[in-house]
């Protein structure tokens, strides 16, 4: 036992103590740290995946599908759980890669009625979510009880991620104020997507939670990345905080997180 | 006070690992003073921690297979 870590500690994490920007300091940060990643799917797979082997000590992990074959084509850390709740097989992954981590699972739906009170858990929230109503209601209840996210979403071979700090740089709102009418974009399902896709968008998405609970960096506050796979091109789109945002511009509108906003019920689509 | 670790027996890159978890409890301007009997450490972990800004104040060869390395903390 050295500064806290066991043997098995210091071997597993040894390649982070050692860089200069992390040392048993930084890593123990990311021991006491606690993420929660809305969906076990595409984007949350490489999330779930690099957040615990790199340590990070609470994961939550909300999803209530379960494990599809058709889902296997991108979603990882599933492997041979066909039929399980995603929530319990990435789990069971976690489990798996790295036993120091705490995983707390939550096998149904975000809505208004609970997201609240789980975000209040967490230090950081990442969505890898794969609809509109889900997105705005995390970034609504991100800015509303002040924590940070990232923002990471994927179509076909297109793949868009960003770091939102509420009140510190713009939300997802102050771009996209509110999302297309129901109908005019198709989802995965309808669309298809490249399976390697989520797996760049979702690893993204991870360094940023990384960077943020070790306060390292410049984290992707105010910029967009804009990945295209085919092409391969990675472009930054600057995002300005909106002072008319309806969430957090100089008079939001949207003031608490209303039922409604999201969906017809509690449940959201 | 000068406080001692005994790293005999552990290899690269864990001596480097082991001191600089090891320093990260000792105050600034604080010594330690490292012992291994793993040859390759006896370079590589100065290297490392002069790096890191520490403050290398002597290393000494106590046999033919152990050296103590002296550390001040920056």
């Amino acid at each position: 036992m050295i500064g806290g870590f066991n043997e098995e500690q210091i071997r597993r994490y040894s390649r982070h103590i050692i860089l200069p920007e992390v040392g048993g300091k930084g890593q123990k940060k990311l021991l006491t740290s606690k993420v929660l990643c809305i969906g076990a799917g595409g984007l949350g797979s490489p999330i779930i995946q690099y957040l615990a082997a790199a340590g990070v000590g609470t994961i939550g992990i909300i999803d209530d599908d379960t494990v599809d074959l058709s889902n296997l084509q991108r979603q990882v850390i599933h492997g041979g759980n066909v039929g399980k709740p995603k929530a319990e097989s990435a789990k069971q992954f976690v489990n798996n890669l790295n036993p120091d981590i705490e995983v707390r699972t939550y096998i149904e739906r975000l809505n208004a009625c609970n997201v609240i009170n789980i975000f209040n858990e967490y230090d950081i929230i990442v969505d890898g979510s794969d609809n509109f109503a889900t997105r705005y209601l995390v970034n609504d209840a991100c800015v509303i009880t002040n924590k940070p996210l990232s923002h990471g979403s994927i179509y076909r071979f297109e793949g868009q991620v960003t770091t939102i700090i509420p009140h510190k740089g713009p939300c997802y709102r102050c771009l996209f104020e509110h999302a297309p009418p129901p109908g005019m974009v198709p989802s995965c399902q309808e669309a298809g997507v490249l399976g390697v896709l989520p797996g760049i968008i979702g690893v993204i998405q991870a360094t940023e939670v990384v960077k943020y609970l070790l306060g390292i960096g410049e984290l992707l506050v105010g910029r967009l990345v804009y990945y295209d796979a085919l092409n391969m091109t990675f472009e930054e789109i600057k995002m300005r905080w909106n002072k008319n945002c309806p969430i957090c511009g100089e008079q939001p509108k949207i003031t608490s997180i209303q039922e409604d906003i999201y969906g017809d019920s509690c449940r959201i689509w | 006070m000068t406080i001692e670790l005994d790293l005999c027996g552990e290899v690269c890159p864990y001596t480097f690992v082991k001191t600089k978890l090891k320093l990260e409890e000792v105050e600034c301007g604080e010594e330690l003073i490292v012992t291994f009997d793993h040859a390759p450490a006896v370079e590589n972990v100065p290297r490392s921690l002069k790096n890191e800004g520490h403050k290398i104040m002597g290393i000494e060869q106590k046999g033919e297979h152990l050296w103590k390395v002296r550390i001040r903390k920056a």
